[in-house]
């Protein structure tokens, strides 16, 4: 089978990319071990993201965002504290302009509509479930060998495996990072009293608590940042006894809670790949950075990757280049590569600094982060970090069409 | 080898080759699609110059780049090929395509890897010059950097405008021949594309813009276009720029 691009993983960020690359009339095959249907199933995952504006906008263009806009959440507020009471940081979208902060939606969601539009997308192939027996890349082409005896050319292979990638330790590219002895919980409840578009991140002994609104005001996605050794229990609980663990984090704020689906634990660590690349090999989403979910920012991180290639690939084919011309891949790793890190060592730092039992509003007038509410200007330069509106935007995130 | 030096001797007197430039060239001609091998440099600037020239076609034959095969049902041919480097883009892009290169070695590797590449591309091994190489008229002839490696300007140049048909194009790129270029040619090797050898790279064969305009209005063109590509030496990046003392290219129509 000719193709021009293969995917090896179709997640979140891989699928973005592919139907991205697909509008853009590139020839482009998806390979997930898993099939795209299972991954809808609410047993899979059970996490929501927060979208910042900029990947909003770049799911727009690829016109995901229509698929899904009955099913996000815009975040009106963030509101950052030690407990129920004592707030310090606090993030009105009303700072920075009309737009939300950002939009919840539960990745399920995200995969149901990008399942739906990859069905849609002409120049598209998902090849899944699959299973990779050999991969060769040259100067010359690039070429994935599956199990069922499909051999699928190309010209780019995109590393989209997340964080395990096989295709990027097959390349022997190394990573760098470490564990964090923390796992995230993650789980659904239902409340009665609205949220309000208002998210909420408690500083907790344990790390990171995070309360994020789901649309239609009476369902919410936690993260629980809990030390890896307490996990098991706290996973092993019943349904009554582990609701009690979370409303007493939660406090009595958004009425009487119920807890919707099952949960979920992740392992947390960070996580960068030392290159993005190799011979006509990219590496985008977890594959590339894995970081904590303190700031919500993985997966759009990963959108960034997928948009700043579709940059550089419609430029290639516009020119009749190889589409995984050398200057271009490079031009990719130095583009995503900064961009990555800095956001890797700003969550790093966030989650060190208030994962201990130091009182976190001590800690945040240590640092100065209190003050920040109280300094317009450099408060609305956080936020833009936080909304993607930071650093030289591939054009998919500007409104603009790729190229 | 020997089919390369038989060739020079039934020759005429005027003749653009010099052979010590294509022995260095046929001896690295399994690098060339090797982009951190010694056609590393070239790899950089590649993308470049192709963007610059498909834009330049684009402007002169009214086609829309983003369509696919913009210049399909257009002939081109690309004069001292190498391995193939802007061959394949200009292929790709929709025009009939014929590489010429001096070096058989040259020539065995864009064959194949055109073929591995799935192009469909004529090559040719011989000079512009050569009585057998193919004559067209092309609606574009493209020679990048090639004429600082020839012995004979003027015969170099009056071959190409042979071969440009009645509302064809010629583009040339080249180094132009400035302090700036001399003293990069030294010191940044990637810079100034030191691909071969120290030494083949001569800056006295670096071409002023003033010499080519000359040549070519010798040759009945008038120039329509120069246009600079400087190397940012932070990014390993080439962009187009209005500064032409060291890398440039140069677009003439018949007058
Ligand atoms: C608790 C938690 C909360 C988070 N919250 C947010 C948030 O609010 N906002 C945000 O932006 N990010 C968030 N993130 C991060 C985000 O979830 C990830 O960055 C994102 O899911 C990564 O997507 P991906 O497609 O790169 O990788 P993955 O989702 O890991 O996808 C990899 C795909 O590759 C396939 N695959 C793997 N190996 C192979 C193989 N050998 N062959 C074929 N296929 C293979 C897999 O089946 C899978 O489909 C959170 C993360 C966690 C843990």
């Amino acid at each position: 089978m000719e193709t021009e691009v293969i995917i090896i993983g179709g997640g979140l960020t891989g699928t973005t990319l592919a139907c991205g690359l697909a509008a853009q009339g590139i020839q482009t095959v998806v390979i997930d071990r898993i099939a795209p249907v299972d991954g809808v199933s609410p047993s899979f995952d059970g996490r929501a993201s927060a979208i910042a504006q900029s990947s909003k906008i770049a799911l727009d263009g690829i016109g995901l965002w229509p698929v899904v806009q009955g099913k996000t959440e815009p975040i009106r507020e963030i509101r950052v504290s030690d407990g129920p009471s004592l707030l310090f940081l606090h993030y009105d979208h009303a700072d920075i302009g009309d737009a939300p902060l950002g939009y919840m939606i539960e990745n399920r969601d995200i995969r149901a509509g990008l399942l739906h539009l990859t069905q849609e997308t002409t120049g598209l192939t998902i090849a899944a479930p699959a299973e990779i027996v050999e991969m060769h890349r040259d100067d010359s082409m690039a070429c994935v060998s599956l199990k069922d005896g499909r051999t699928i050319n190309g010209q780019l292979i995109v590393a989209a495996d997340g964080r395990g990638s096989a295709t990027r330790k097959t390349a022997g590219i190394d990573v760098t990072g470490w564990a964090y002895k923390q796992n995230a919980i993650v789980a659904t409840i239902d409340h009665t009293v609205s949220h309000q578009g208002i998210a909420h991140e408690r500083f907790l002994a344990s790390g990171p608590f995070a309360i994020l609104p789901l649309r239609e005001g009476y369902r919410s996605s936690l993260v629980w940042t809990e030390r890896t050794a307490l996990v098991n229990s706290f996973m092993a609980l019943d349904d009554d006894a582990f609701l009690n663990e979370i409303a007493e984090r939660i406090g009595g704020f958004l009425g009487n809670l119920s807890l919707v689906g099952p949960r979920f634990q992740y392992p947390l660590g960070l996580q960068v790949a030392t290159s993005y690349t190799d011979t006509r090999l990219a590496l985008v989403g977890d594959a590339a950075h894995g970081i904590h979910p303190i700031a919500g920012q993985g997966l759009n991180l990963g959108l960034r990757d997928a948009a700043a290639l579709i940059d550089i690939i419609v430029d290639a084919k516009r020119y009749g280049l190889d589409l995984a011309h050398h200057a271009g891949l490079e031009r990719y790793q130095r583009w995503r590569r900064a961009d990555n890190l800095l956001m890797a060592g700003m969550t790093d730092v966030l989650n060190r600094l208030f994962s201990n039992d130091v009182r976190p509003v001590k800690v945040a007038l240590d640092v100065g982060l209190a003050t920040v509410n109280n300094l317009p200007p450099l408060k609305k330069t956080f936020m833009r970090h936080a909304i993607g509106q930071v650093g030289d935007l591939p054009k998919l995130m500007r409104g603009e069409a790729p190229g | 080898m020997v089919t390369t030096s038989l060739f020079n001797q039934q020759l005429g007197p005027a003749s653009s080759r010099d052979q010590q430039e294509i022995d260095n060239f046929s001896a690295q001609a399994d690098s060339w699609w090797d982009p951190s091998g010694p056609f590393a440099p070239l790899h950089r600037l590649n993308p470049t110059r192709v963007r610059i020239l498909a834009d330049l076609f684009a402007g002169h034959f009214c086609r829309s780049l983003g369509e696919t095969g913009p210049f399909s049902g257009l002939s081109l041919t690309d004069v001292g090929c190498g391995g193939g480097l802007v061959t394949e883009p200009f292929a790709r892009l929709g025009f009939d395509v014929i590489g010429l290169d001096a070096s058989e070695e040259n020539i065995a590797t864009a064959r194949g890897h055109a073929e591995v590449s799935g192009l469909k591309i004529a090559y040719h091994v011989g000079a512009p010059e050569d009585k057998n190489s193919p004559d067209g008229p092309f609606d574009a002839v493209v020679a990048l950097e090639v004429v600082e490696h020839v012995s004979d300007i003027r015969t170099f140049i009056d071959s190409l405008t042979e071969k440009v048909g009645p509302n064809g194009i010629l583009v040339l790129s080249t180094i132009n021949r400035t302090l700036k270029s001399m003293a990069l040619a030294k010191l940044a090797a990637e810079y100034i594309l030191r691909w071969v050898p120290a030494g083949t790279h001569t800056w006295s064969k670096f071409v002023k813009p003033s010499e080519l305009t000359h040549h070519l209005s010798h040759s009945g063109f008038t120039v329509r276009a120069i246009q600079g590509m400087g190397y940012d030496l932070a990014t390993g990046e080439w962009q187009p720029c209005d500064d032409v003392s060291v890398n440039y290219v140069i677009a003439a129509v018949r007058t």
